[in-house]
């Protein structure tokens, strides 16, 4: 039997595919206008990749922001259990999970059996999440993908002390025009932000093995300054942006094992 | 769960209350026409004194949150930060401060007051906010300071605290240019006594399952032991309402259809989202069955000696939920969890109310210590909804259903 999970953010929409509890495959595409035809495309892209058909999937689970956008879904789940199911399916020594997304970043604790027993989520504000990233990836103009080579080029990281996602890019900007080596300023970016992460994980008590999640984990950058920051290694998985789709695919497969 | 839902239907007593705080208003509003005095006093304040003189009792904070009810906060607000008030300023005394200059809200304003009443015992925003209204109106301020109760009730507090109630009654007394009667007092005090005990036991029938009405239903029907607590009005209308939920209960009408989990709220509702989050706990078939807002209109009555009303008052008025130490405030949240069999607490960090806030993460610690059940922080405002973001508190309770459900604590109401 084959299920589907499909994971709408607000910057990427994932999808994967599992067939008698392995991983057939995943897609990545950007969300962009419309999270309704981003749920279709992303599937329809991850069936021609895995080479399957629709009516072989037994059933869906839709998570993220959109979830409630993706209508051929059986059931929209959140991304907490999802995450905590599809890193649990991965690894299931993991007790702890980081997960930081466009807008959300999270902290999310396992019991042993996978389940989630506590999660602490960011508040309204963007500090800490992708979101922050991304605005001064612009403003420094580099790509996502680029800021963590950057950051490893850094010698001293300059200090960023704005919480606030806006006047963190004035204060980038005033960096920019004292001449402040890029690299620096991103790698100052980077320690900012891990301290906002680093306060969920501290909320809920995490506990080790904790793997990171979600399309930041991609920035290398980011994972260092958040392991210096919590004072352990951090599992990150080839799958990191994928994972909420998996677990959403998990769980879409004990639905129907009902 | 079960395949025919149990019936639900509405509260017949909410036609009641409208119509009550209708007249409740409309008296308010006309006092000058007919020589009356109108009083501002807080929503924690002794008001039976001013009962006993005759004085209308009006309350800015009801007002606010009828202001949140009807959607008009943002507005009111954003007109007080126009006129110079920060953001960070309880939404309650931005939307009444605007209120008081442009008129505006559900009622056009509330009656110019003829003097305040400020008691601290519930935040110390009220100080400048009833400040701020005395330069307006030009009228008397009468501040009664209620120190924080951090371990218990001291012989210095009380010996303080009843000081000042005897300058309140004289303060009235000048006002009014007339003698306090203390029969009158005494009979006003024992009203105000009967409306409590009824309001505490309203609140009591929720611990049935599944629960007869739900904290969203409380935080209407607060209105009537907020400012009609006193007369005889409260004690008849919770006399009736009572009789209704035990009705309810006889007959098996719950709150919401299916009722599986059990929720308890902390802090103020989110005023102009009532609607939206009760539907969407009804979605996991759970039911905020009571909260720790409601409960305070009748948390002190052991302190109050029916005999000696005036007398006692002070403690009762200084020993309220949101004027004791952080250890007594998770004492009592952890009671009502265990009376009302509560499978998860869900905590309204409110951007507003800064004295109700503080303090709820160590609650939220204790609670989780002592309990073990899921506890939830929503980070959002009472009535402005600046500072609310949908989408976001939606995946929170989705999540944390989720957990409640995983928990396996929910129960099905036929096997009871």
């Amino acid at each position: 039997m084959m299920y589907a999970g499909i994971d709408i953010g607000s910057n990427t929409a994932k999808a994967a595919v599992i067939k008698d509890g392995q991983l057939l495959g995943t897609q990545v595409i950007p969300t962009g206008y419309n999270p309704v035809t981003a749920g279709i495309k992303v599937f329809d892209l991850l069936l021609e990749k895995t080479a399957q058909v629709k009516t072989e999937i037994a059933a869906i689970v839709a998570t993220g922001y959109g979830r409630a956008s993706v209508e051929f879904a059986d059931k929209a789940m959140t991304e907490i259990i999802c995450h905590a199911t599809g890193a649990y399916f991965m690894n299931p020594t993991i007790r702890g999970i980081i997960d930081v997304g466009g807008q959300d970043s999270k902290a999310i604790l396992l019991d042993t059996s996978g389940r989630v027993e506590n999660f602490a989520m960011n508040d309204k504000c963007a500090a800490g999440t992708g979101r922050f990233l991304e605005v001064m990836a612009n403003t420094l103009e580099v790509t996502l993908d680029q800021l963590g080579n950057f950051s490893r080029r850094a010698d001293t990281p300059s200090k960023i002390s704005s919480i606030c996602t806006v006047f963190a890019e004035s204060e980038v900007i005033s960096m920019i025009a004292n001449q402040q080596r890029r690299e620096n300023i991103i790698a100052g970016l980077h320690e900012s932000a891990a301290a906002r992460v680093a306060i969920l994980a501290n909320k809920i008590n995490i506990r080790e093995p904790v793997m990171m999640t979600g399309g930041v984990a991609k920035n290398s950058g980011m994972v260092t300054a958040l392991e210096n920051r919590l004072g352990f290694e951090l599992l990150v998985g080839e799958l990191a942006q994928e994972n909420g789709a998996i677990g959403a695919a998990v769980l879409a497969s004990n639905l129907s094992n009902k | 769960m079960p395949d025919t839902p149990l019936e639900t239907k509405k509260i017949t007593a909410a036609k009641k209350m409208r119509e009550l705080m209708t007249h409740y208003y409309i008296d308010a509003l006309s006092a000058s026409q007919n020589n009356k005095q109108v009083a501002w006093i807080t929503s924690g304040g002794p008001v039976e004194p001013l009962l006993a003189m005759d004085i209308i009792p009006v309350y800015p904070e009801n007002h606010g949150a009828m202001i949140g009810a009807a959607k008009m906060g943002e507005n009111l607000c954003e007109k007080a930060e126009n006129m110079g008030y920060s953001s960070d300023l309880c939404a309650y005394a931005r939307a009444d401060i605007a209120c008081s200059v442009f008129k505006g809200g559900p009622l056009g304003g509330l009656p110019k007051p003829d003097m305040l009443i400020c008691c601290n015992n519930i935040c110390g925003t009220v100080l400048k906010w009833y400040e701020v209204q005395a330069r307006f109106y030009n009228v008397p301020l009468f501040i009664l300071d209620t120190p924080v109760c951090h371990t218990g009730y001291t012989a210095e507090i009380a010996r303080y605290v009843q000081a000042q109630v005897d300058e309140y009654i004289a303060f009235l007394e000048t006002l009014t240019k007339r003698k306090f009667n203390r029969d009158k007092m005494a009979r006003i005090g024992k009203l105000s006594i009967d409306a409590q005990r009824l309001w505490q036991k309203v609140l009591n029938t929720t611990a049935h399952k599944p629960s007869p009405m739900s904290a969203f239903d409380a935080f209407f029907f607060l209105a009537l032991i907020v400012t009609l607590r006193g007369t005889q009005i409260a004690v008849d209308f919770y006399t009736d309402l009572l009789a209704e939920m035990e009705e309810r209960i006889k007959n098996n009408i719950s709150s919401i259809p299916n009722e599986r989990y059990r929720l308890l709220w902390d802090n103020l509702p989110i005023w102009y989202q009532l609607k939206w989050m009760s539907g969407k706990f009804s979605e996991h078939h759970a039911c905020l069955v009571a909260d720790t807002y409601t409960s305070a209109w009748c948390g002190t009555l052991d302190y109050i000696d029916e005999h000696h009303y005036l007398d006692s008052m002070a403690q009762a008025y200084t020993r309220i939920y949101l004027n004791i130490g952080v250890d007594q405030m998770a004492d009592q949240v952890i009671d009502m969890v265990r009376w009302y069999a509560a499978d998860g607490l869900v905590m309204h960090s409110n951007r507003s109310c800064k004295p109700y806030s503080f303090g709820q993460m160590d609650i939220m610690r204790i609670v989780r210590e002592k309990t073990n059940i899921p506890v939830l922080m929503i980070e959002a405002d009472m009535v402005d909804p600046g500072n609310f973001s949908q989408s976001q508190v939606e995946t929170r309770i989705d999540a944390f259903m989720e957990i409640v459900k995983h928990r396996g604590h929910g129960y099905d109401v036929c096997r009871h």
